[in-house]
């Protein structure tokens, strides 16, 4: 490891002790022994891969501030996740979806945690980034119809009206389009084609999937495999993890009256615009999101992956419900949503978010 | 079988000479060969016990609770064309390339040149596939472009150069050049071996009735040599219906079934869709995976029987 990188992990961890130091400090919980460095013990967790670079960040961070904890994730996927979650295998999962009803998965989960409660909150925000490849074209508009159309395949070249009314004044070459998805299922996809289908039903006709719907459009396999495949086709247009976009172009997305760009204030504002899903929050310590992607307000940018953890507020052993606690403190805690930012290019939750979902985390203890 | 019989005999032989029983060295190796061949079955037959509990609430399964919303026959039949049309590609361009080879190698090149290509030619097979596909898609594929473009131009007319041509090299054509790279050294390996068994005497018989060496090659060693090339490219076949990585990474998959090999939209193949969607897959979505996974163990043992018989066949012969 290069000495930048121990640094970087150096100034991590002296954050953390700062910062929960404060904790302890304002909170008067008397809990100041979770975070301060004694934790031990192994906790394993498994779900979305979406937030593997950040789990690997945190737990990264938090291994180094407790030397004899030891924390594992494995991006067995959100499916996967929560199946292990709620077979017992695994004490956190991490997922792309909120946890619902489909499958019974809901009241396995709860039953997994009896006698505690189900905790779920965000903690993974990403925005999904439009790139394309147009070496010509520097800044590309577009409306969310334009967007629709153009990945439902009816807009097959770049000079099209529909998106040069989107660009006043650019100039767009004749190349055809083409479009790029996921050739995996992922929550990415899913987020992208619930958006077009929230905003835009009436062009957007699919259903929402993680697989995706339309037939006909290249594809590749995961966010790497999409950026590349972007990267090689000229005129090619594909939606992945803002973080991964690189050198290629970002589309501004039109919301409201004006374009915005996939930043991370522009993607952490929708959490607090949107309401909490009534349907799905089924404890007291479930905070799942009913994303307003139709949002108009400044500022705003709707297509966001965001990804939950699962937990439980009462574990077996006393162990394991400490460094439970202490490891999903770190990660809703400004350090840890910093640390997750740095390395995934995730959105850092806002900081009345990370107050409405704080008591959940406080909540873990041994029972 | 009666090769099984003299051997008994001969053993039996042995262990009257030694004294009526038989010795320890002689047990030992013949419980640890039956051992090992039990084990290979009882392996096999566990991953087929596996395939079918595994697969069968979703070949049972409406259409209603499977992925897409189809039946299992409905989504598991452009896969198997997929993984078929690749596999078959593959084999249609390695087999007279491997050959041609395997000629050079055997009956043209100096012996020592022979030597020399012979294990750079094995080499091939030592590539991880992962590695294969990652060359796919960032060497052969961008280069594979302009090809593409000027069969969609000049060939257009053939259903399987239609296009339109695909402008990230990420397709069925791609995807069958390296799945060809990939079963050469096996199929390879089989004809080498073979071509260098041909009698001497029916070689130097043909050239002294003033045959042409080509002449010589095409009248001893390709008669000679056809059933094993045959099984052999059935190897290769075997190889190519199951490889995963290279076509996981390189093909642009859309589920669609179409013969259109240079198109951004190509049916995914059985073991590529396995990779891709099993990450996010639960409930009866991954028994429909592994249902597929046994359509391709039926399709894989299909070729290898195939295989066998034909080198069954040589072998009575």
């Amino acid at each position: 490891m290069s000495r930048f990188r121990w640094l970087a992990v150096f100034v991590a961890a002296m954050a953390l002790v700062v910062g929960v130091a404060a904790c302890g400090d304002s909170e008067d919980s008397g809990s100041g022994s979770s975070g301060s460095g004694n934790l031990s013990g192994e906790v394993a967790g498994a779900g979305a891969t979406s937030q593997q670079a950040a789990q690997e960040a945190w737990i990264a961070n938090f291994e180094n501030e407790n030397s004899s904890a030891t924390i594992s994730y494995d991006p067995v996927g959100s499916g996967g996740g929560r199946e292990q979650f709620n077979a017992g295998g695994v004490a956190y999962a991490g997922s792309d979806a909120a946890i619902s009803e489909e499958e019974g998965e809901l009241k396995a989960a709860q039953k997994r945690c009896e006698p505690g409660e189900l905790i779920e909150v965000p903690a993974y925000v990403s925005p999904i980034a439009i790139i394309y490849n147009l070496p010509e074209v520097e800044e590309l508009k577009l409306s969310p119809e334009t967007l629709a159309r153009i990945f439902n395949q009816e807009i097959t070249t770049w000079n099209d009206k529909a998106i040069a009314a989107d660009n006043p004044g650019v100039e767009l070459p004749d190349t055809r389009i083409t479009p790029v998805n996921r050739s995996d299922e992922s929550g990415t996809t899913e987020n992208f084609t619930e958006y077009m289908s929230e905003v835009v039903p009436q062009v957007w006709t699919y259903e929402v999937s993680g697989d995706w719907p339309v037939k006909g459009g290249e594809a590749a396999s995961g966010t790497s495999g999409v950026v590349e495949a972007v990267g090689a086709g000229e005129g090619a247009i594909g939606y992945a993890d803002a973080s991964q976009a690189g050198e290629l172009g970002i589309a501004k997305i039109e919301v409201g009256k004006e374009f915005v760009e996939p930043t991370a204030e522009a993607a952490a504002k929708i959490l607090e615009e949107s309401p909490a899903d009534k349907e799905l929050s089924a404890d007291k310590y479930m905070f799942p999101f009913a994303l307003d992607r139709k949002t108009e307000s400044e500022g705003t940018y709707p297509i966001v992956l965001v990804s939950y953890l699962l937990a439980c507020t009462k574990y077996e052993s006393a162990g394991e419900a400490e460094l439970v606690k202490g490891y999903l403190e770190y990660v809703i805690s400004p350090e840890g949503q910093e640390a997750a930012s740095e390395n995934a290019g995730s959105a850092p939750l806002s900081a009345s978010l990370t107050k409405k979902v704080t008591p959940a985390v406080e909540a873990i203890e041994a029972g | 079988m009666a090769r099984v019989d003299t051997t008994t005999n001969a053993g039996q032989l042995l262990a009257a000479a030694s004294g009526g029983r038989r010795r320890v060295g002689d047990r030992v190796f013949s419980n640890t060969a039956v051992i090992a061949a039990v084990t290979i079955l009882a392996l096999l037959a566990g991953v087929a016990i596996f395939l079918f509990a595994e697969g069968l609430p979703a070949v049972t399964a409406s259409a209603s609770e499977l992925p897409e919303g189809k039946t299992f026959i409905d989504y598991v039949a452009p896969l198997a064309f997929g993984t078929v049309l690749a596999a078959a590609l593959a084999a249609i361009v390695a087999v007279p390339l491997a050959v041609a080879a395997a000629l050079f190698l055997t009956h043209i090149a100096p012996p020592r040149l022979a030597l020399t290509l012979g294990y750079l030619v094995d080499l091939l097979a030592a590539i991880p596939s992962i590695v294969y596909g990652l060359w796919g898609i960032f060497v052969l594929g961008p280069a594979a472009v302009p090809v593409m473009k000027w069969l969609e131009e000049t060939l257009g007319f053939i259903p399987i150069f239609e296009g339109p041509a695909s402008t990230t090299g990420r397709t069925m054509f791609v995807a069958g050049l390296v799945l060809a790279v990939m079963i050469l050294p096996i199929v390879s390996a089989v004809a080498r071996e073979v071509f260098s068994q041909t009698p001497r005497k029916l070689q130097e018989g043909a050239l002294a009735l003033g045959a042409t060496r080509w002449e010589m090659i095409r009248m001893t060693v390709l008669p000679f040599g056809k059933s094993s090339v045959i099984s052999g490219a059935m190897l290769g076949l075997g190889r190519a219906l199951g490889e995963t990585m290279a076509v996981t990474i390189i093909l642009s998959v859309s589920g669609i079934v179409t013969f259109n090999l240079i198109s951004q939209a190509n049916p995914s193949t059985i073991a590529a869709n396995i990779a891709l969607d099993f990450p996010e897959s639960s409930g009866l979505a991954i028994n429909a995976l592994i249902a597929t996974g046994l359509v391709l163990f039926a399709i894989t043992l299909v070729t290898n029987f195939a295989a066998r018989a034909v080198i069954a066949r040589q072998n009575i012969e």
